[in-house]
């Protein structure tokens, strides 16, 4: 299946947003050596994701497929699409990390490159037509959160962090690249186009051998995003890491995750999806079992948004269940809600940290209405946008999800997904509760900055326009991904 | 037996035997110690699998670099009571019984493993021909360049990681 | 002739000690190594299946896997140095400051 290839200069051009992140990152690194204000960095940080975002947009079209270096990468609607929330995760990452990590005493250029790095990885994820490629961008991608999972090295809890992430993530990656390894030897390549033809023309869809790669490729995926049983590793490194990471990685590395998930099993797996819906839909049901259930024990606000994001996980897990491009465009959409509400409620529970106060236990919000009006009212929003409540943005999510699981048939799934929907509600609420009708135990102090209030605005912004006027949405997902 | 499949038959045994060893011991610089022959082992079976290049890789990389690197912080470290309390977690049966179960399971599919797929042009001869470095470097530089970048760029951040975590002070 | 059925099963047999390994050790450098001894044992099996079905691929693939395996190095390690410095413990079991 080797042939002769050559690969010229016009073979970078598609590459253009990965190689602006990558030396804008450099960029950073250089900066802070010789800028002592460290908003500055950021703010070059934040120029040049833009600089990526307009290349993405603008030189390339954003709807036209293409592919370089002999069919390894791709730019197509969908990779387009998945670079945008990446390309959005970023920058609302670093206007709330501003303050914060000021405070935690580690804002350096290396943290902004670090984040910079990790979304090139993410990104090369999104365009991977290689299992190669794919196994490099993830590679890139985790190696970079792991140590920023860790940044904050004097505190102990987020050493811990980065050591949990590492360990559970290295081991999932030994296991797809067993699974990469099986996959190659029965179909004789790693591009995902021929090993869908080499599946056809070969008669594997059936193989036993064939399975067990697939399976061992959802597990290390499952790992990534963080879906049950290999969930355990979520709690502890989204509680011990640097807020703003958590928030970083809760939306980050899942949706590569899921660009990954739709592109390995709708592109090469396609003809083996009962066998593969086969082991995800017990997945998504103990997913949403356990991001749902142990939810509602949980006293840490981190480690509760752990739990609740683990849920999410199951839900957007089930459209892709489908195996219909209308299941995979509701994940997709259900992914880009997904990005505005859960980093609108990382960002309030950052502006609880200040100066020794850590503010992530769920008594701390006790009272905050009557002290802070505003930021209770946002927090009101998220919260009800996170359990599903209409109008807001989280109910159009998980309506689309549960529309195109009926519609391929999966009725019963639907009908547990709205159930553990309606268990998850208790604990968002009870969030709700105790900002609106407890007493304040003692006076809160949020931690203030411009670029904070700019995440906020947006993320609040958008989760109510997409819950009122969600069209504009879907159609660019529908654009995106049917071209 | 034929000769070759003796050869295979030593390598293997060798390998399990040593990887065994290796996951046993209780002091870890044994361990890095019999990792290195298990590298030298897996090496020489690279080269009864024509791919040369890869096996001087195996030496000078894994057991040049890497495992220099786990000697290296096993004496900073200084774990020296670790060679006092227990080297197994509570759990270990469960953990071996998983594993057995894990091997029993894999090795009873991929057993049955054939090569279907239509042959490419690498034949012996023509690797032979060319030689083996010279054939990895030509298929590197060209198809997977791409992927060679984005090493490049791990291994960047891998530095960065480095000295932002370990380093002495960051003020 | 070897068959190639041969290397994957020694692939396998080697992948399963790793896996045993990272289950059960308390020593965290030891847990790291299991995760190596994993990588290489995957390494086996490209290289087989690279020679078998005459492609370069898996053995392109294996200069990846040890480029980023050294990487990986570099950076748990680190990790644990930084770990070590404020908890001088490195026994998997000790590791609970995180729990709910």
């Amino acid at each position: 299946m080797e042939m002769e290839t050559t690969i010229s200069l016009l073979d970078i051009r598609p590459l253009v947003p990965e190689l602006t992140m990558i030396c804008v990152g450099l960029i950073v690194i250089l900066l802070d050596l010789i800028v002592r204000k460290k908003e500055v960095v950021a703010i070059v940080g934040i120029a040049g994701t833009l600089v990526a975002l307009y290349g993405t947009y603008k030189l390339y079209g954003f709807y036209e497929p293409q592919s370089a270096f002999s069919g390894m990468f791709v730019l197509d609607g969908y990779s387009n699409f998945f670079k945008l929330i990446f390309y959005l995760n970023i920058i609302l990452t670093i206007c709330i990390s501003f303050k914060y990590m000021a405070i935690e005493k580690a804002s350096f250029g290396e943290y902004y490159a670090l984040l910079m790095f990790a979304t090139t990885g993410m990104m090369i994820m999104a365009s991977a037509a290689d299992l190669i490629v794919l196994y490099l961008g993830l590679e890139l991608m985790a190696l970079s959160t792991y140590i920023l999972a860790g940044i904050t090295r004097k505190r102990q809890r987020s050493n811990e962090a980065a050591l949990k992430y590492f360990f559970l993530g290295a081991f999932s990656s030994a296991f797809l690249l067993y699974g990469i390894s099986l996959t190659y030897g029965l179909t004789g390549t790693t591009n995902l186009r021929e090993i869908a033809s080499a599946l056809q023309t070969l008669d594997l869809n059936g193989s036993p051998i064939m399975y067990l790669g697939l399976i061992f490729m959802i597990v290390a995926f499952g790992f990534k995003i963080a879906l049950a049983p290999f969930h355990m590793w979520a709690p502890d490194v989204y509680e011990g890491a640097p807020t703003s990471i958590t928030a970083f990685m809760s939306v980050g590395p899942k949706a590569a995750g899921f660009a990954v998930l739709g592109r390995v099993l709708f592109g090469a797996f396609a003809g083996m999806q009962v066998q593969w819906a086969s082991i995800l839909i017990p997945m998504a049901v103990l997913t949403m079992a356990v991001g749902s259930i142990i939810a509602l024990a949980q006293t840490n606000i981190k480690r509760m948004l752990a739990y609740s994001s683990i849920a999410h996980a199951g839900y957007m897990l089930l459209g892709v269940i489908t195996g219909t491009t209308g299941g995979l465009m509701s994940t997709v959409n259900y992914l880009a809600i997904y990005l505005f509400m859960n980093i609108g409620a990382f960002a309030i529970v950052i502006m609880l940290r200040r100066e020794g106060f850590q503010g992530e236990n769920i008594e701390d919000y006790m009272g905050l209405s009557k002290s802070h009006p505003l930021a209770s009212a946002l927090m009101l929003i998220f919260m009800f946008s996170l359990a599903g409540i209409p109008p807001t943005a989280g109910f159009i999510g998980k309506f689309y999800v549960f529309m195109e699981v009926i519609k391929a048939g999966y009725v019963y799934l639907a009908i547990i997904a709205v159930a553990f929907s309606a268990i998850s509600a208790f604990f968002y609420l009870r969030v709700v509760m105790y900002i609106y009708m407890k007493d304040p135990k003692e006076e809160v102090v949020l931690t203030r900055s411009p670029s904070m209030s700019i995440a906020l605005a947006v993320t609040a912004m958008m989760v109510l326009i997409l819950g009122i006027f969600p069209s504009f949405l879907l159609n660019l997902v529908r654009y995106s991904i049917l071209g | 037996m034929t000769a070759p499949q003796l050869f295979f038959a030593y390598f293997a045994v060798m390998i399990t035997v040593l990887s065994l060893l290796m996951i046993t011991r209780r002091n870890p610089v044994h361990g890095v110690l019999w990792m290195l022959v298990l590298f030298v082992h897996i090496a020489g079976l690279y080269i009864f699998l024509n791919a040369e290049f890869l096996a001087a890789i195996q030496i000078i990389v894994y057991a040049g670099a890497i495992l220099v690197l786990f000697l290296f912080v096993i004496m900073l470290l200084n774990l020296k009571k670790e060679e006092t309390v227990k080297k197994f977690q509570k759990h270990w049966l469960v953990g071996v019984g998983t594993g057995i179960i894990f091997a029993v399971f894999s090795v009873s599919i991929v057993r049955k493993i054939e090569v279907f797929p239509q042959l490419g042009k690498y034949t012996i001869e023509a690797v032979k021909a060319e030689g083996n470095i010279m054939t990895v470097g030509k298929v590197l530089y060209t198809k997977y360049l791409l992927p060679f970048e984005i090493a490049s760029v791990i291994l960047l951040v891998a530095i960065i990681g480095a000295v932002v975590l370990a380093k002495k002070r960051i003020e | 002739m070897v068959p190639l059925s041969w290397y994957i099963i020694l692939s396998a047999v080697v992948f399963s000690i790793g896996v045993i390994g990272f289950l059960t050790r308390r020593n965290l450098i030891m847990t790291f190594m299991s995760i190596e001894l994993m990588l290489n044992s995957v390494n086996i099996s490209f290289v087989a299946f690279s020679h078998y079905l005459q492609s370069m691929r898996g053995q392109i693939i294996v200069f990846f896997v040890i480029a980023v395996a050294a990487a990986e190095t570099a950076i748990g390690l680190a990790i644990i140095i930084a770990y070590y410095k404020n908890n001088p413990t490195i026994k998997v079991d000790e590791i609970n400051l995180l729990k709910g």
